[in-house]
């Protein structure tokens, strides 16, 4: 019982940290139809920055400073390597993404000396809480609901701001939005930075669950991130909340059994049963072909 | 292509197979100069970088190509082809390893009391035809060829499960859905033991040999002619891979400029007109999948070859990108762009960026920043430039020959560009 | 009595709430050249996509040559949301795919013109022969296939003859001026060698000489090729000049049909439709 208390916990936390991640995939995908391989290794950054950063510096400080950082890098990454692509064919961008994760991988690499770094300790997150008889850190516990906050304040922002209004022009139609007058560069600027703001609040959560992480710890969980958001319909911001949140509730429920080596593989076969059924995923859009 | 004035289309048909003659030729001469002249430059020693990176060129020429083929040519969008090309390596690995080294208890899959497929193709072609001499040279070579066609059959067979239904998502929804089979063939791969619900147990190991690796199959270095002595008289283990791969591809270019290959590009252009005229896409897209996933199945196994051992490991989707950049900077859409940006990109990343990665002193000067990695970083953004300022690739959609053609000035109707 | 090409009965499509084509039967019989008109929106494309597979109808059949092609009735969520008239005439759903049909006669162009951009005029003629091909993958891939190969290029080739297409057979399609282009389109229909043509606005963008010319085209390959012509068209001059009969549909539903001169002196044509473009 305990154990399973444990399992669902850790379940719905790693899958709030999921979301966070998710948030900033589906939403550059509804806006530049782009699958933005780059935002898993943006979230290892922001990690390897905090390592880097904690050396000399106290916690309180570092966390304000690498999210800042974070969300500059996602701008920069944007105008570097998304702008200059505005007119070229999807693929194109999609190859320049998978440049920007290479290359964002390969500097940590270098400047890490491919060694596994020590990711340290926030004493307010490693804090350990009693909850219904199991011992729980503050990390596991805080998830949930800082998910929450920050999916109603990004709703908010969407649904009732000029600029939110704006992101849903431009996610329908691009070509209308800028004849209408909308700044499109800026729209989807605001949507890397919001997507590179969470995907700094993520990863502090979740590296403070893994001793070491390397250049490529951004990957995976980057890949299961982008998966959830398929699978809740890429696209759609509650979607990709409620698919990151079952992604990472059963991924932990099968660590639990006896088949925890293909927890992995479990979250892609689900993902592709989900396709068959509803090739857009729960929540996207229909699209039909007009002929 | 489309004269009708059949001499015409000889000629270039015997000029292909000549300059192919050649390439061959020319890979033997260079590879054996060492035999003939004693003190060959360093660079043309078949052990050296050189032929290290044309071995992993011609390899990965196929690989690209074959993705080329479904993501270029047939407009679908897979990210599979890593589970591909692993399924043709390991099927090629359990193939040929040898029996005294796969099956003794004590052997490679010691950990799992020896493998379950108590033979060896080339063991047994040697059982007919003899292990030395000729009969040796004639059994690895049937041997190897029959593991690779097989290789080839089984990640066609699974592109055809695989295929039927996921080929009917959509761009994005394909890319990943291929990308999460690639990575629970993967995964499956890796897995040692699969309890089953009943209570019984799967042994896969017994057969993959778990996360371990294989090794002792027949590699690249195989095909060369050793004397009695043990000394090479004959370096052939560029040449052989670089046969097979350049047939592969041949057949993936007249399939290309055949009938199918044309409907296969009208999908690409256009699904809805396609149909209409006639073409079953479900039949003709997994055509196009089963195909490009038999030629990536035979480029995991020739991969398994130049890297001697193997294991699942390092066929994640990262190298699945990898073939998409080659083939991105090659040219979508373009064979010979695929085989350039393959050589292009081996070459830079692990030959000519080679001394970044060690500390250089230019006249006294100790350059900053070289260490270990930094070639990677330099690579990546070399990456970055070409990706950005050649969208189109090296070769855009053409061809090496239509480089050489002469271009008739000819009035060109208005153009009128009424895409989208 | 006149052999029937194809015969919709009763053909519904509802997408959701709304009913885009409502219960349309109509004829159409051999050598006849047809236009389906009606205002913009009035489901006349979704006819069309109906008639060569693109959608499954809610409700209804078409038979093609007196065998039933399409059929199907409200089932599933439609069951309940079913706004259309004849629910429960048909029993069974026969659903064939676009190729299918294509295959067994029935060639379509496109409203916005869909030409295999990267391929040039010659091959995008060359593609549609592909459905009458014998060979299988490798004998095509190993060339056993050459007789064959070569007779859909000369077949091609003579296709492009008559179409005057020839001159600009190695353009790229696309490079076309838009005239050409409908041409091209209605070339690489007929190299499917159709018994029943379908135009959707093969006038649309056209000025008023290149629609005569057009008139005098569909004309010319009607008789060259046998061909039972069904056309969709907002250029009333092209419909009545060139038309057997007319069917005139107005949201969904069918309205008028019969010669030229009969739907034009329709009052409820010209209230729904010609009253407003009398001037054309």
């Amino acid at each position: 019982m305990q154990s399973l208390i444990t399992t669902l916990l850790t379940g719905i936390s790693v899958g709030g940290q999921y979301a966070l991640i998710a948030i900033g995939y589906t939403m550059v995908y509804g806006i530049l139809r782009l699958i933005n391989f780059a935002h898993g290794d943006v979230f290892m950054v922001s990690g390897m920055l905090l390592i880097f950063l904690s050396a000399s510096l106290p916690m309180t400080v570092v966390i304000p400073i690498i999210i800042i950082a974070t969300v500059i890098l996602g701008f920069l990454i944007e105008r570097a390597a998304y702008l200059p692509l505005r007119e070229a064919p999807r693929m194109s961008v999609m190859i320049s993404a998978i440049g920007v994760s290479y290359l964002l991988q390969n500097v940590i690499t270098y400047l890490t000396g491919g060694q596994p770094m020590t990711y340290p300790t926030i004493p307010f997150l490693a804090q350990t809480v009693s909850v219904l008889g199991t011992k729980q850190t503050v990390a596991t516990l805080i998830t949930l609901p800082m998910v929450i906050v920050l999916v109603l304040l990004l709703t908010t922002l969407i649904n009732h701001t000029k600029i939110g209004m704006a992101m849903r022009a431009v996610s329908k139609d691009f070509e209308t939005s800028r004849l209408m007058g909308i700044k499109i560069n800026n729209v989807i600027s605001v949507t890397f930075v919001i997507g590179s703001l969470l995907a700094a609040i993520g990863s502090v959560l979740y590296f403070s669950n893994y001793p070491k992480i390397v250049a490529v710890s951004g990957a995976l969980p980057g890949l299961k991130a982008f998966v959830a958001a398929v699978f809740g319909g890429i696209g759609s911001i509650p979607g990709a909340v409620i698919g990151a949140f079952i992604i990472g509730i059963c991924e932990n429920l099968i660590k639990a059994t006896s088949y925890s080596v293909f927890s992995d593989a479990f979250t892609f076969a689900v993902l592709v049963v989900v396709l068959i059924f509803r090739p857009t995923g729960i929540f996207g859009e229909k699209t039909v072909d007009k002929v | 292509m489309n004269n009708l004035n059949k001499t015409k289309s000889a000629k270039s048909t015997l000029i292909v197979i000549l300059s192919l003659f050649a390439f061959w030729g020319l890979l033997l001469l260079v590879e054996n100069l060492n035999l003939f002249i004693p003190n060959v430059p360093k660079l043309f020693t078949p052990t050296s970088k050189l032929f290290m990176v044309l071995r992993k060129v011609i390899v990965y020429c196929l690989i690209a190509v074959s993705l080329n083929l479904l993501n270029g040519f047939t407009g679908l969008f897979s990210l599979g082809h890593a589970g591909f090309m692993l399924l043709g390596a390991y099927t090629f690995a359990i193939l040929t390893t040898p029996i005294s080294l796969k099956v003794p208890e004590d052997g490679i899959f010691y950990k799992y009391g020896g493998s379950v497929v108590n033979f060896s193709l080339q063991e047994s072609f040697g059982a007919i035809f003899g292990t030395t001499g000729a009969g040796g040279t004639i059994s690895l070579i049937l041997g190897v060829l029959f593991a690779l066609v097989i290789a080839g059959c089984i990640a066609a067979l699974f592109a055809y499960l695989i295929g039927l239904p996921v080929l009917r998502l959509k761009s994005d929804y394909l890319a990943i859905a291929t990308l999460g089979f690639a990575e629970i063939i993967r995964t499956i791969f890796q897995c040692e033991v699969i309890k089953l619900p009943g209570g019984g147990e799967l042994v896969l190991g017994k057969l993959t040999n778990g996360a371990n690796m294989i090794k002792g199959f027949p590699t690249l270095n195989s095909f060369n002619v050793v004397n009695s002595a043990g000394q090479t008289t004959l370096y052939l283990s560029t040449v052989v891979p670089a046969i097979i791969v350049s047939v592969c591809i041949v057949i993936i270019v007249l399939l290309i400029n055949s009938t199918y290959g044309r409907s296969f590009k009208a999908i690409r252009d256009d699904e809805i007109a396609a149909e209409a005229m006639g073409i079953n896409l479900a039949k003709h897209k997994i055509l196009s999948f089963c195909i490009s996933a038999f030629f990536a199945g035979v480029g995991g196994a020739l991969y398994a070859m130049f890297a001697t051992t193997y294991q699942a490991k390092p066929f994640t989707s990262v190298l699945t990108y990898e073939i998409l950049l080659i083939v991105v900077i090659g040219g979508i859409g373009s064979v010979s762009g695929s085989c350039i940006g393959s050589f292009l990109y081996i070459a830079c990343s692990e030959w000519w960026l080679r001394f970044l990665d060690e500390p250089q002193v230019v006249a006294g000067y100790q350059v900053p920043l070289l260490k270990d990695g930094f070639r990677m970083v330099v690579f990546s953004i070399v990456i970055m430039i070409v990706v950005l300022f050649f969208r189109k690739g090296i070769m855009g959609t053409k061809e090496l020959p239509d480089l050489f053609k002469f271009k008739k000035p000819k009035l060109k109707g208005k153009v009128s560009d009424n895409a989208e | 009595m006149p052999n029937n090409v194809l015969r919709l009965e009763n053909i519904t499509m509802q997408f959701g709430g709304v009913v885009a084509v409502n219960n349309l039967s109509m004829e159409i019989n051999e050598g006849e050249i047809v236009a389906l008109i009606g205002p913009n929106g009035a489901g006349k494309t979704t006819a069309f996509n109906v008639i060569t597979g693109v959608y499954q109808p809610t409700n209804g059949r078409v038979l093609f040559h007196d065998e039933a092609i399409i059929e199907n009735f409200p089932k599933g969520k439609m069951k309940k949301l079913y706004a259309g008239e004849n629910n429960g005439v048909y029993k069974s759903t026969l659903i064939k795919t676009p190729d299918q049909i294509t295959k067994l006669g029935m060639a379509r162009t496109f409203q916005n013109i869909r030409l295999f951009k990267s391929m040039t005029v010659f091959e995008n003629v060359l593609v549609a022969k592909h459905l009458r091909k014998t060979s299988n993958v490798f004998s095509a891939i190993f060339r056993f296939n050459a007789q064959e190969e070569k007779k859909m290029r000369e077949e091609t080739l003579e296709l492009l003859k008559l179409l005057d297409l020839e001159d600009v057979k190695d353009e790229l399609a696309t490079s076309l001026p838009y005239g050409k282009q409908r041409h091209l389109e209605i070339a690489r229909a007929l190299a499917t060698n159709p018994t029943l043509l379908l135009l959707d606005e093969p006038a649309a963008g056209m000025n008023p000489q290149e629609t005569e010319e057009l008139t005098a085209f569909i004309r010319r390959i009607r008789k060259d090729f046998n061909l039972t012509i069904l056309l969709i068209e907002h250029h009333m001059n092209l419909v009545m000049d060139i038309s057997d009969r007319i069917y005139v549909i107005d949201f969904g539903k069918h309205i008028a049909d019969g010669t030229p001169e009969t739907v034009s002196n329709n009052p409820r044509v010209i209230e729904a439709y010609l009253g407003v473009s009398e001037d054309a």
